[in-house]
């Protein structure tokens, strides 16, 4: 009699009705303490530290593509007030220099911009020109991989290319020490 | 006739929920994947600001975050409203960020501390003088990877 009973109870399945409520906590534990990523940004390479000044008047005037953000968040660009939004194109031709005008860059490895602003620029405004200046970089690197392999300029490009295309077109960005006129 | 009554008497009722607890962990190792833990909790109102040549931080566990930007009102009486730096989960200066980031290399397999990327989520409407000031001591730091974090800008 006990044996037969016994027998049947190990027919028994084990009772998973509860295992979707163990999971659900779980599932709940991790929505709470986790977040979801959102890393992207602008990656920059910083220039080490140096005691010594770099002297800018060393450089052909013709070469560097200077930017200059004030207090007030406004653009000067070689000299000239700018809007934000022709900056990209303006360094582009600066860049590339495609009818060899006399005042803009001799070849695209020799041109440097120059990035200055203020202690009271806002973040929002500096990350905006810079990432118009990235921007007309990666634009310029698309045309040249697009010329020289028939592909767009992308990080799963094999190195060797990407060094040609880099060395032909280096992405030279100095960043002065700010000025102090404005309010923090 | 008979047809139906036949059915009816078979069939039972019940919805099997045996895979029911399969989706869930479904769920849950979805949920796993795609978010981290929360390591600190945030001090300072940050909103970072768009941009659109955005590249993804690839390893979590290279990276270290810097936080710059207002103090959330509940520390206003105390830190007042002037963008601060907060390293891990307290309010810090910026002397204090060397030994952040040997705190945090230390824990990084010596291989790979080359390649270790500070975040610097920056809120849109703080002011450059802070942000170089820290710029300038991951400069002298050794600290030269950078990341501005920044959300994607929709396309025009």
């Amino acid at each position: 009699m006990a044996k037969t009973n016994s027998r049947d109870r190990m027919k028994n399945e084990i009772n998973a009705g509860s295992m979707a409520d163990i999971a659900f906590l779980l599932l709940i534990f991790f929505l709470v303490t986790t977040t979801v990523v959102e890393d992207k940004g602008i990656t920059v390479k910083l220039p080490p530290w140096s005691e010594e000044e770099v002297d800018p008047t060393k450089l052909k005037t013709r070469n560097v593509f200077s930017v200059l953000v004030n207090a007030s968040n406004q653009l000067l660009v070689r000299g000239e007030p700018a809007d934000i939004r022709q900056l990209r194109e303006r360094a582009k031709e600066f860049i590339m220099n495609p009818r060899r005008q006399e005042d803009l860059s001799e070849a695209p490895n020799k041109a440097i911009i120059s990035l200055k602003n203020d202690r009271g620029t806002s973040y929002e405004t500096y990350l905006e020109v810079y990432n118009e200046l990235k921007a007309a970089y990666n634009e310029l690197w698309n045309e040249e991989a697009q010329k020289r392999y028939g592909s767009d300029y992308s990080d799963s490009m094999p190195i060797t290319k990407k060094r040609e295309i880099k060395s032909a077109i280096p992405f030279v960005l100095s960043e002065a020490e700010p000025t102090g006129f404005g309010e923090e | 006739m008979g047809k139906f009554s036949k059915k009816r008497g078979k069939a039972s009722p019940e919805v099997s929920t045996a895979s029911l607890p399969d989706i869930i962990f479904m769920l849950l190792f979805f949920f796993m994947v795609v978010t981290v833990l929360r390591d600190s909790e945030l001090k300072v109102d940050v909103v970072t600001p768009q941009a659109t040549e955005l590249t993804k931080l690839q390893e979590k566990s290279l990276v270290n975050y810097l936080y710059i930007g207002k103090p959330k009102d509940k520390y206003r009486d105390t830190y007042g409203t002037k963008p601060r730096l907060q390293l891990g989960d307290k309010f810090s200066t910026v002397e204090e960020i060397p030994i952040f980031l040997e705190k945090h290399k230390v824990k990084v397999s010596e291989n790979k501390r080359a390649r270790i990327t500070s975040s610097l989520r920056i809120d849109g409407k703080v002011t450059m003088g802070i942000v170089q000031d820290i710029k300038t001591q991951l400069r002298k730091t050794g600290q030269l990877k950078v990341n501005y974090s920044a959300k994607q800008k929709a396309e025009k």
